[in-house]
């Protein structure tokens, strides 16, 4: 089996590729290659021993869909390619449209389809966890300066102002709201989401879903330290069913298929969930599902080569995960192969 | 003598983090020697450069198959070609033969239609701008006329009533679907009552017959729900009218919007993998139809204006290399032939241009400049592109809509329109301009014409 | 007579990379660009650098010429090459 896997930047914002080859890895039942697809010359998959076997430069997703699908022959003819799995989100458009030209040459995929990926973008998820009597922050759209007088009085500050891709601030005031307005209309225009700002814990939960509405796996995680990029860098698997049915919920109501990760926050004042995010793609810290007894990534690929996975049902509560530095040396022999023949 | 090498100029590139993946950053892949099957070069050397090239070939098969995927989710559908968007007369030509009507928002487009050989109610007559003149014209020519103010619905009342004719009238209706800018400048705003109140109007008097229903919710649209939101308004809209006046209208027309496969400066992923396809804008639309819930026999025309997801990818411009040079800071820059006075959507669209020659595998990081001598005439802040040298040619990808429309003669002239026919062969149809053609609108007073 | 010389620390393997030593920076060059930058360090003049690459390559001299002045100017921009 030849499994092609990107995301190898184990960097200080991670991709998953690396801990996804672990997973794989990891499964008494695997045996086959793993083809790493990487963007850089310095990403620090590359130099790791025993993650990808070879590793090829693919082109960036802003280049075009017949630049990646080329490459990707080209890569194919020599490696025999039986699978590829994209780890990060900007990828993730380009794969779904590729998805049908892939599986002519042979190669499989297990990927959200694009309406997966619609409803998870910010203004569309409230309105899906309306439909689905999931909390979600409260969320209204401004869409002129003349909005922000308009604040429906039940916002109380702190309120969350966020841009419709990126940004978010925290304002305290109707002052703040307006700074903060300006600041990203200038830089990503209309509209600007103004979100209930919700105290409490975040927890995380990793899961699969088959894409009928089944959940295959999934296991919760509380942060134990984040990083001031707000990543988390250690963490532990906890038991919670409230959490863990409202994820199954969330991958049933959604026909959720390959892998996510959802964001919630648990409020202090109510004790509830609040759905913050869904991303379309395991997430970094996805080894420590094997590690807690759920090979998730090993599932995904026995789901894209059809064949019957029998869900998850059980987890190790207080399994920790906790993230390193660690310096990789290499010989400039190496980092030449990748930077003028993209592939090593 | 033995053969030489394959010259190709002699480049260094600095390795950045980030920016060193050669394979990523080239977007082009191929170079594109032919069009349809003629090749660049030939073009070029018979028409000039630069050169706008069309694809006869390829505007039917949009056309056919947009159609198709409408028909196959609504049993009754009409497309009008938006002249705005190419209003060259083979160009037009091309859409009326499969089958469109015209959509056009002026007098002058009024009459490039009529000129055509379209009748008049095969014209939709939209827009803010319709002189006295005009209106009496479509009127009396029983064109499809779009109301989009109040001004203009109480001319069409006092024109009918002293020269005694009767229109055919449709409203054009603005509405919130959720998506920004709102396009609450143009028509009746359909959530303040303000174009129920228009449809009031228009039934009360006898000289009016109201046949449809108009609304145009933006351009580049890229979500499809916009869409199904918009149908399903005004399915609400004719429910309503034919339960409280009796009267069952003709069509509703859906405008157009949808977005092509260019890419917005500032988009990051390409257009091909995020825009939605003409079958999701279709499913969007008929599922709003749904809220009809009208007999068969009842069930209005869709009217499509698609203009520029029909003929954007129609069209190609053929730039030449003027000059190579390198800016203060080290940065490559091209000047090419072709500036933004013929390529208008480079002020917001990331063309894919691709150079019309076999090139070498490295590739440079470069500004794309046009001829002009103005500071504003930049085609593209930065590409890479293989290494071109002078007299090179690139081809600009996507410019069939709005480039022929919204070019200017400014500098220079422009340029050929050749179209490349469904058979191979190759028709001039817009001439470039020379100096008679600009100056013989102008006049000279006497005292200044010059006595030697 | 050359007035341009290459350092002496300046490295340049098969495949085109080529490595500062002293900044620890990298770069790639084409094929016609390693070999100029090979004859540089051979200390050939740019006449004889010019004659070469007329008999091997299908060019014209004035373009080459140039590309020669352009590329220079590229080597001197990254340290590569001293003007002596």
């Amino acid at each position: 089996m030849n499994i092609a896997i990107t995301g190898l930047n184990a960097t200080d914002n991670p991709g998953p590729g690396v801990p996804l080859i672990r997973s794989i890895k990891a499964h008494p039942d695997f045996s086959g290659k793993i083809i790493g697809f990487i963007y850089d010359s310095l990403e620090p998959g590359i130099y790791m021993d025993d993650v990808a076997d070879i590793k090829y430069l693919i082109p960036y997703p802003s280049s075009g869909l017949e630049i990646l699908y080329e490459r990707i022959c080209a890569i194919h003819q020599k490696e025999k390619l039986d699978l590829i799995i994209p780890s990060l989100d900007s990828e993730l458009y380009g794969f779904v449209k590729l998805k049908d030209r892939l599986e002519d040459l042979g190669i499989k995929t297990f990927l959200p389809t694009l309406e997966h990926l619609n409803i998870r973008a910010k203004d569309k998820l409230f309105d899906f966890c309306k439909t689905h009597g999931i909390n979600a922050p409260k969320n209204i759209l401004l869409t002129s300066p003349n909005d922000i007088n308009n604040i429906p009085k039940d916002f109380e500050y702190p309120l969350v102002v966020k841009g419709i891709f990126y940004d978010a601030y925290i304002a305290n005031n109707i002052e703040e709201v307006k700074t903060a307005f300006n600041k990203m209309t200038a830089k990503w225009g209309y509209p600007i989401i103004i979100q209930e700002f919700i105290k409490g814990a975040e927890f995380n939960v990793v899961g699969l879903g088959d894409g009928t509405g089944a959940t295959i796996g999934a296991v919760p995680m509380k942060k134990l330290y984040i990083t001031d990029k707000g990543k988390g860098w250690a963490g532990i698997t906890i038991e919670d069913d409230k959490l863990l049915n409202l994820s199954k919920m969330i991958i049933e109501k959604s026909k959720w298929k390959s892998g996510l990760e959802l964001e919630f926050i648990k409020s202090e004042k109510s004790n509830e969930y609040y759905l913050l995010e869904i991303n379309p793609r395991f997430p970094a810290w996805v080894y420590l599902a094997p590690s807690a007894g759920q090979n998730l990534p090993y599932a995904l690929l026995d789901l894209a080569f059809g064949k019957q996975v029998e869900p998850f049902n059980n987890y190790t509560v207080g399994t920790i995960f906790v993230r390193a530095s660690w310096d990789l040396i290499t010989d400039i022999k190496a980092f030449e192969k990748i930077a003028v023949l993209g592939e090593i | 003598m033995t053969s030489k090498k394959r010259y190709e100029r002699p480049v260094v590139t600095k390795h950045y983090s980030g920016f060193m993946n050669k394979i990523g950053t080239s977007s082009f892949s191929k170079p594109m020697k032919e069009i349809d099957g003629v090749q660049v070069t030939e073009l070029v050397e018979k028409f000039g450069s630069p050169l706008f090239i069309i694809s006869e070939r390829r505007i039917r098969q949009n056309q056919r198959n947009a159609y198709r995927i409408f028909k196959t989710r609504y049993p009754k559908v009409q497309f009008a070609w938006s002249y705005k968007t190419n209003y060259l007369n083979a160009v037009c030509s091309v859409f009326h033969q499969e089958n469109s009507w015209a959509e056009v928002v002026s007098e002058f487009e009024y009459d490039k239609a009529r000129a055509l050989g379209i009748k008049g109610d095969n014209i939709i007559f939209n827009g803010p701008d319709k002189n006295k003149s005009a209106l009496i014209k479509a009127i009396k020519e029983k064109s499809k006329i779009h109301i989009d103010h109040f001004d203009e619905l109480y001319d069409i009342i006092e024109i009918c009533d002293s020269e005694n004719l009767r229109a055919k009238v449709a409203i054009r209706v603005n509405m919130d679907v959720g998506v920004y800018p709102k396009w609450d400048r143009f028509g009746f705003n359909y959530e303040n009552g303000e174009a129920w109140q228009a449809i009031k109007r228009i039934v009360s008097n006898k000289n009016l017959e109201l046949i449809g229903l108009h609304t145009h919710i933006g351009t580049y649209m890229m979500s499809t729900e916009a869409y199904r939101i918009a149908a399903s308004k005004l399915a609400s809209l004719a429910r309503s009218i034919k339960e409280q006046f009796e009267i069952i209208i003709e069509y509703i027309d859906l405008g157009g919007g949808f977005a092509s496969h260019n890419t917005l400066l500032g988009q990051y992923l390409p257009a091909e993998e995020t825009i939605p396809s003409i079958d999701q804008f279709a499913d969007a639309i008929s599922s709003g139809l749904f809220e009809l819930n009208f007999r068969q026999d009842e069930l209005p025309f869709l009217i499509l204006e698609t203009g520029r997801a029909l003929v954007d990818d129609t069209g190609y411009l053929v730039s030449t290399v003027l000059a190579n040079k390198r800016l203060s800071d080290g940065k490559k820059a091209l000047i090419i032939d072709a500036g933004v006075n013929i390529l208008f959507t480079g002020f917001w669209y990331k063309h894919k241009i691709t150079p019309a020659q076999d090139c070498g595998l490295h590739t440079e990081e470069a500004a794309i400049f046009g001829p002009l001598c103005m500071n504003i005439d930049v085609v593209r802040e930065s590409i890479t592109l293989p290494l071109l040298k002078k007299g090179d040619r690139v081809v600009i990808e996507y410019v069939g809509a709005y480039d022929m429309t919204q070019w200017m003669q400014f500098i220079t002239l422009r340029p050929n329109v050749v179209m490349i026919m469904e058979d191979g062969s190759v028709e001039l149809i817009r001439q470039a301009e020379t100096l008679e053609y600009i100056t013989q609108r102008e006049l000279i007073p006497e005292k200044l014409k010059s006595k030697s | 007579m050359n007035i341009f010389s290459i350092p002496a620390n300046v490295a340049v393997s098969d495949t085109g990379f080529v490595f500062l030593p002293t900044t620890g920076e990298t770069f790639t060059l084409n094929e016609i660009g390693k070999e100029i930058l090979r004859m540089l360090q051979q200390n050939k003049n740019l006449d004889e650098i010019t004659e070469i690459i007329l008999e091997n390559y299908d060019i014209d001299r004035m373009s080459l010429e140039k590309d020669i002045n352009d590329f220079l100017a590229q080597l001197k921009n990254y340290s590569l090459l001293v003007e002596v």
